[in-house]
């Protein structure tokens, strides 16, 4: 709400904005210099004012309106029997202790605790890589890797859904040919390897290139120096170059972390083709989706929407304030 | 590579450390072909059955063309089926992405412009609540956004989907970065001296500046809207307003609902193929643009 405020003084600068010959003639004496540079103040105050308004609007439009709105649907509770009432916490209590909200978000954790180092090694490797080489192979390594950031996660989702089925797909003829038997990549034990193996294709790329012009952005007379004492390539990976772009790292790790808790595209497009193993809760965002949109819970959605964004929003403060000294952020 | 480039006769031993490196370089070109294998299978996968009929797609092996005539057949019905609303979705989506791209590009450059060069009261505080903007989920965002909108009639609207995306907080942050390094105050300090005001110093001397951080933002955001899913999923009900993620998966779910051999399938892969295309060529052509922006974030 502070942005209405700072919109508040606006008019009131703008009449200074008139006397403009104030910086441009050469000043005469003293008090007429620094009207001039008071005006150039004001009228600069009124500019910057001025274009960042489009933002601030939109800012509190779509970003503190919606929170605030939640926020205060959250605090109440509306049944047949009891009407429309303020209940306070009583949403926060039931989302903390339901079990549905619990298990998604146990689900989403350990999806992120196997997938993220996963997908986050390889992107590390990949820029390695790329930055190391120079070949035309190397060349069509980074386009190829950074091809499915491209495409849209529904699409994404959509393609490696084809590829799974049991009817289309070629992983089932391939462990037909190989007589291991079948292998249901969207039965209950595989899914979430599925809905990773979806991910870590879809977003490998984009991490590696944000690694690699990290790497591109160090003085390469370390590596001479360190070529000099006797490192082999590995070891100059390993202990210089990996360690002189850990502020890369922590930033796509925390975007990694931010967009592994909204979970929500993969697992809803697969949904219809696995309906027994993606119940409607099985991450937070989609329970919070199917709360609102399917049963009409709307106050406990906000509840669910707005603890995720606030764990999310607490959660990775705290993360760049423990790692601060690495990301570089003040 | 480097190694072999640099002549390094101070080394003892030459001939064992070539090997090694010679070894070095097939495990390394082992790992990069097997990772661009399986990097490109879904791709190649896309081309092949979008090149099927529906028999065709439900019996023959997955990863090799079986009727390659059949490609046209699915083309055509692709953009005729159900009155051609997948024509209709990529209008859509064109709206979607073009409007919201340059509304937010403009929004995010007067701002980041604001932001780096002029002190106004509020300056500091509305910047850091921006970096917090950054982190907060859009998608724990979308389900708010829909109440508050259904409040006001918006929901089932283009609006619903354009306005919310006009706020890119990563851009403005991008725009201010872009111009704090590319834009000294000497060189706006010299127009104004050359008697020019405030708007014409920003359009004449500081947007041809930052064009390619503009060109940045632009892809960032029309790319952003082109591929969201959750806000229009959230936001329309009306399949007249879909954008084609939204369709796409529409179509989908349809088809799974009837099972079976259904023509609905091979739409969903002809019209997903029609789909990325356009954006792999985009981001093929616009490279170092992509890369400028990703930069940003990493060094920064």
């Amino acid at each position: 709400m502070s942005l209405l405020r700072q919109q508040g003084p606006a008019p009131a600068v703008t009449p200074s904005t008139v006397p403009a010959e104030g910086v441009g003639t050469p000043a005469t004496g003293r008090g007429r210099r620094r009207t001039g540079r008071q005006s150039a103040h004001t009228r600069h105050q009124a500019m910057g004012l001025m274009l960042v308004t489009p933002f601030g609007l939109l800012f509190a439009a779509f970003l503190v309106a919606p929170l605030a709105y939640a926020f205060w649907l959250s605090l109440r509770t509306s049944t047949l029997v009891g009407g429309d009432h303020f209940s306070w916490f009583a949403n926060y209590q039931q989302t903390f202790t339901d079990p549905h909200f619990l298990a998604g978000v146990r689900r989403v954790v350990v999806f992120g605790l196997v997938q993220v180092p996963i997908m986050l090694g390889l992107a590390l490797l990949g820029a390695l890589i790329i930055d190391e080489v120079s070949s035309k192979l190397a060349k069509v390594f980074r386009m190829t890797l950074f091809m499915p950031y491209a495409v849209p996660a529904v699409i994404g989702a959509l393609m490696w859904g084809f590829l799974y089925s049991p009817t289309f797909g070629p992983v089932n003829s391939l462990s037909h040919a190989l007589g291991t038997g079948k292998i249901d990549l969207l039965g209950h034990s595989l899914m979430l390897t599925s809905l990773g193996n979806i991910v870590t294709w879809q977003w490998t790329g984009y991490n590696m290139i944000v690694l690699y012009a990290a790497l591109q952005g160090l003085p390469r007379e370390v590596y001479e120096a360190a070529k000099l004492d006797g490192a082999g390539q590995i070891q100059t990976a390993l202990r210089i170059k990996v360690p002189m772009i850990s502020s890369a790292m922590v930033l796509t790790l925390m975007f990694t972390i931010i967009g592994t808790l909204q979970f929500f595209t993969e697992p809803r497009v697969l949904e219809p083709t696995a309906s027994s193993v993606i119940t409607p809760d099985y991450t937070p965002n989609l329970y919070a989706y199917n709360l609102a949109f399917q049963y009409s819970e709307f106050n406990y959605s906000a509840a669910i929407s707005f603890s995720l964004g606030a764990v999310v929003f607490i959660g990775s403060y705290l993360f760049l304030f423990a790692t601060r000294k690495r990301s570089g952020l003040k | 590579m480097t190694t072999a480039a640099v002549p390094a006769p101070a080394v003892a031993a030459p001939a064992p450390r070539r090997t090694s490196s010679a070894r070095g370089r097939v495990t390394v070109n082992a790992v990069m072909v097997a990772m661009i294998l399986y990097f490109l299978m879904p791709f190649w996968w896309l081309v092949v059955a979008a090149t099927k009929d529906n028999d065709a797609l439900f019996s023959t092996a997955a990863l090799w063309f079986h009727s390659p005539g059949a490609f046209f057949t699915n083309l055509q019905q692709l953009f005729t089926y159900n009155d051609g609303e997948y024509l209709r979705w990529m209008g859509n989506t064109a709206i979607y992405a073009g409007v919201s791209g340059v509304g937010a590009t403009a929004v995010a450059t007067f701002a980041g412009y604001a932001f780096a060069k002029y002190r106004f009261p509020g300056r500091n505080l509305l910047f850091s609540s921006l970096l917090g903007a950054i982190m907060v989920p859009a998608t724990a965002l979308a389900i708010p956004t829909y109440l508050l909108l259904s409040k006001v009639a918006l929901t089932n609207t283009m609006w619903a989907v354009i306005l919310p995306s006009l706020l890119n907080p990563f851009g403005v942050y991008l725009v201010r970065v872009y111009v704090q390094e590319s834009l000294p105050d000497e060189l706006l300090e010299a127009a104004r001296v050359d008697g020019a005001g405030e708007l014409r110093v920003l359009f004449n001397v500081a947007l041809p500046t930052l064009k390619p951080a503009l060109v940045t933002v632009l892809l960032f955001s029309m790319v952003g809207t082109w591929n969201n899913f959750f806000l229009p999923l959230v936001m329309l009900n009306n399949d007249k307003l879909f954008p084609l993620t939204v369709g796409l998966q529409s179509w989908y779910q349809g088809a799974l609902i009837q099972s079976g051999a259904n023509a609905l399938f091979t739409l969903v892969i002809a019209g997903s193929l029609v789909a990325i295309l356009p954006l792999i060529v985009a981001f093929l052509l616009l490279q170092r643009y992509w890369r400028g922006g990703l930069t940003v974030g990493s060094l920064k």
